[in-house]
């Protein structure tokens, strides 16, 4: 380690408040009362909040984006679990294609995988909707739930399966008492992490959920009306605070029981 | 020969509350092979890590050949480190690994030339340039390092235990090179190592350190034959240590009551005072001598009983009772091996020239 | 039977990983290969009219595009906004990084939360939050017109390139940080200490040393950042304006009001192109400058 270098230090402080600042205009500018975001600021107000809960379209676009986040977080945490077990414990021959494919949607552009969805959709007849949305939300989350999943494996003992079963458990018995428990943080990590991804996702809701809009597509249709932009603004802060609080647990939960380890994995 | 090449005068390192290096002052000769050496923590490599600048002392001042070094960043000190992992840039070939530290040299094109053929040679690393650090064994690595340290001709070579990584016949083969490779080309080294048959075959003089302070300076024979402390005694080789009490002093010598085994008068070197039972005697399992019968020409002999042995191929280790001592003794031998005692009856013999009588502290 | 199976099953590894693999590379086949191959097809249709295909094979399509300058161009940009976005945010995230690395000794965990955070706050909200900072009421110019440095707003920090690229330097940071962060902590302090003790400077041991070491983390940070930028359709049209737009615009338009889809398969494929041969010059550069790296 080094001594300190406090040029740097400044540098990196003002980094973190270059990336903190912009996300906290929203709250700021959600308690101003004025339906303008500019300075100098007009007064502290709770009606953008009263405004915004008052709207019922907002609860049905929040309940629709609830909807789709769960089925995809857990849909996905299933698959990836499977995917990331297949990786971390056997040696197999096309292991490195197969990791490449799951993890593809990630490296890909969301535009393309948005509209190859369309066509395919559209071509087999079906209509827009929540499901291809769906669908679409599982392929883009089960890759980062996989890596999720497979740093949290990773990190563990492999001999503690063994020892289970050498201490007379069968397969399943060993899956059920010892590693299911012990992926257990990891895979509510992963839920939570693939919940919020569908629920922030927005590419994919906007060309294919069709008339029945996810919460981000709202927030989009109404930031083109000037005059609604307040409530928006007030949705937003409380967005923010929500998913962060989420984000922490995840985080919290994805670390518990394992040794203080100096790589972090994404 | 400058007797004062490295000095470390009054030399403090504190990390926090610990003392890493506690008030240590030593002089260097040039041209010297100096260890440091002691157990795991003992402050050896924080001294040589302050000696190389990549830590500040606390308090105390460095200097080598007359410059006061104590405030110079690494890259600007006469010393160059052989560190314990090699440190081997894993993104440049050898050869280029070895010009690394030419640069700032002010040489010609062919002077580098020539420096890198040359301590290629000194290494036996010829026809090695263009590898890689993943393409070397653990050795190859070594006298890599050590020849981009060598290449630019430091004042001072500073190496952190370089053969630890080595397995034991690599090791005792490098022991040998690096002693060769010092006397041949001068340059003073700074070798740190928790080995003591390292330290001892290898350096003109060696520091045994302890808890941030060095514990007795000298050369190896004297290390071993008379070391200064409990500590010393305890870590350079094997010792047995046995309690007693002293009674009158006689001159250079002193009476000494040795447990239950009577009163001997022994040497007193480190001048311990009469009429204490702070004291303990010192025996090294290779000076005692174990028989199947007594034997009347040395000063001691007593029947013993064994209880364990530990066979070595070159020498074999007893661990023997004998009736008047509390502790369990261990006496080498070459003669005799795991084989030699049916009945696990035999004799025990002490000359008492070989009782090192020391404080208990 | 099932005795002659079950030791099939136990005895190989390959069977045991495919079964499990099995869901993902279902969805992997059903709902991304399939899909594109099907849009590639669909690149080489023609649209006759508002509800008929032409179903039959030509390339002309791929010409009517290379003809178009608004879609060259607009492909043109996109990748260029890419590079610039992708060079700013590892400029100004490559510091930080550093510091956490190697200055930071306690709770570098902490640092590495905070570093992430934001990067889970709604994405759409972050872009809309830079849409009030540097619009023409917004922060930036109400603010320095109160403090009375400019009497008009500045006009190019919105909807314009410009607004794009600040805005997705800001939205990636987490993207480059984190890889950077991996790869620089990675590095063997030693040796560091081992070039100082060689003679070279703080600086020199940057250059010679610490960035050619990091350079895996750096690869993966412009991958991570390059490829969605490209195809990244909310912050043009947020904040892009007609100077900032890219060819997310154009196949948006494509796929809907325009309804012309074989020319906006067209615009995927050519943008799939685009971003794939460009990682995989960077993967070759990759691969050769980071063979000795551990």
């Amino acid at each position: 380690m080094e001594q300190k270098n406090n040029s740097l230090l400044i540098y990196t402080i003002f980094y973190f408040l270059f990336l903190y600042i912009p996300v906290l205009f929203l709250p700021l500018f959600s308690f101003n009362d004025s339906n303008y975001m500019s300075f100098p600021l007009s007064g502290f107000t709770f009606r953008h909040y009263e405004d915004m809960w008052s709207k019922a379209p907002v609860f049905r676009a929040l309940w629709v984006s609830i909807k789709v986040g769960v089925i995809a977080s857990v849909v996905s945490t299933v698959i990836a679990l499977m995917a990331a077990k297949a990786f971390t414990k056997y040696k197999f021959i096309g292991s490195r294609v197969s990791y490449a494919a799951v993890l593809l949607p990630f490296l890909i552009p969301e535009i393309i995988l948005a509209v190859s969805l369309i066509v395919i959709w559209l071509s087999l007849g079906f209509k827009l909707g929540l499901v291809p949305v769906t669908i679409g939300h599982i392929l883009f989350c089960t890759p980062f739930c996989m890596l999720i999943l497979i740093s949290r494996i990773e990190g563990f003992d492999s001999s503690l399966e063994e020892a289970s079963r050498d201490l007379g458990e069968n397969a399943w018995g060993t899956f059920w008492k010892v590693s299911f428990p012990l992926y257990l943080p990891g895979i509510i990590a992963s839920l939570l992490l693939g919940f919020i991804i569908s629920f922030d996702e927005f590419i994919l809701a906007f060309f294919l959920s069709g008339s029945d809009p996810t919460l981000p597509m709202y927030m989009w249709n109404q930031l083109r009306f000037i005059k609604k932009l307040p409530h928006v603004l007030a949705l937003g802060a409380i967005i923010i605070v929500a998913t962060t609080f989420v984000v922490l647990l995840a985080y919290w939960l994805r670390n518990l029981g394992q040794a203080k380890n100096k790589d972090f994995k994404i | 020969m400058n007797e004062k090449y490295i000095e470390v005068k009054n030399v403090s390192k504190h990390f926090d509350k610990v003392k890493a290096v506690d008030d240590i002052s030593v002089e260097i000769k040039e041209g010297e092979f100096f260890s440091l050496l002691g157990p795991s923590g003992c402050g050896k490599t924080t001294l040589l890590r302050l000696l190389a600048g990549f830590e500040y002392p606390t308090k105390g001042s460095l200097l080598i050949d007359g410059i006061d070094v104590t405030a110079l960043p690494p890259n600007k000190r006469p010393t160059n480190m052989v560190f314990q992992n090699y440190a081997i840039f894993p993104h440049i070939n050898v050869e280029k690994n070895i010009r690394f530290g030419l640069r700032k040299l002010g040489l010609t094109k062919l002077e580098k030339n020539q420096r890198v053929e040359e301590v290629l040679s000194l290494v036996k690393l010829e026809g090695y340039e263009e590898r890689y650090s993943n393409q070397l064994s653990g050795g190859q690595r070594q006298r890599v390092a050590l020849a981009r340290a060598l290449v630019r001709r430091p004042k001072v070579l500073l190496l952190d235990e370089p053969l630890g990584a080595l397995d034991k016949k690599l090791r005792d083969d490098m022991q040998l090179e690096l002693r060769n490779l010092q006397k041949s080309i001068g340059i003073t080294f700074v070798f740190v190592t928790h080995d003591q048959e390292e330290a001892i075959s290898m350096s003109d003089r060696v520091a045994v350190m302890n808890e941030g302070q060095i514990q007795q300076l000298s050369q190896p024979n004297e290390l071993y034959k008379n070391p200064n402390n409990i500590f010393v005694s305890d870590f350079i080789g094997e010792t047995n240590f046995l309690n007693g009490k002293t009674n009158e002093k006689h001159g250079d010598k002193i009476d000494v009551s040795i447990e239950s085994l009577g009163n001997f008068q022994v040497d007193n070197r480190l001048n311990i005072s009469a009429n204490t039972n702070d004291i303990v005697c010192g025996i090294r399992p290779e000076a005692m001598m174990i028989s199947r019968e007594i034997q009347s020409d040395w000063d001691i002999s007593l029947p013993a009983f064994i209880k364990q042995t530990s066979y070595y191929g070159e020498m074999t280790r007893f661990y023997v009772e004998v009736k008047g001592i509390d502790q369990v003794l261990t006496v080498s031998s070459q003669h005799f091996d795991n084989q030699s005692f049916k009945t696990g009856e035999c004799f025990i013999s002490i000359g008492l020239e070989d009782i090192v009588l020391l404080n208990k502290k | 039977m099932w005795g002659y199976v079950n030791k099939l099953y136990a005895r190989s590894d390959n069977v045991k990983a495919y079964t499990l693999l099995t869901p993902a590379l279902i969805f992997f086949f059903c709902v991304m290969l399939t899909p594109m191959l099907l849009t590639i097809a669909f690149s080489f249709f023609t649209q006759i009219n508002m509800n008929e295909i032409d179903y039959s094979f030509t390339t002309d399509r791929y010409v009517e595009f290379f003809n178009k300058p608004l879609l060259t161009s607009l492909l043109f940009k996109s990748v260029k906004i890419s590079f610039i976005v992708t060079f700013v945010t590892l400029l100004t995230a490559y510091p930080a990084a550093y510091y956490i690395a190697f200055y930071v000794k306690k709770n570098k965990t902490l640092w590495l939360i905070l570093m992430s955070l934001p990067f889970w706050t709604s994405y759409l909200l972050r872009i809309f939050s830079w849409k009030i900072i540097l619009g023409t009421k917004g922060v930036v110019n109400s603010g320095l017109i109160t403090l009375g440095l400019i009497s008009e707003p500045l006009s190019f920090i919105m909807y314009s390139q410009t607004a794009v690229v600040i805005t997705l330097s800001h939205a990636w940071a987490a993207f480059a940080l984190l890889p950077l962060y991996v790869s620089l902590d990675k590095i063997d302090y030693s040796l560091i200490e081992a070039s100082r003790d060689l003679g070279n400077s703080r600086l020199e041991t940057f250059w010679r040393v610490t960035f050619p070491l990091s350079l895996p983390g750096v690869i993966g940070a412009i991958l991570i950042i390059f490829i969605p930028t490209v195809g990244d359709y909310v912050t043009p049209q947020m904040v892009g304006g007609v100077d900032g737009r890219m060819l997310s615009y154009m196949i948006q338009s494509y796929f809907g009001k325009v309804n012309n889809i074989p020319m906006g398969a067209v615009s995927a494929v050519i943008m799939l192109a685009a971003v794939a041969s460009i990682t995989m010059i960077v993967s070759y550069v990759t691969t050769k400058l980071t063979q000795r790296v551990a």
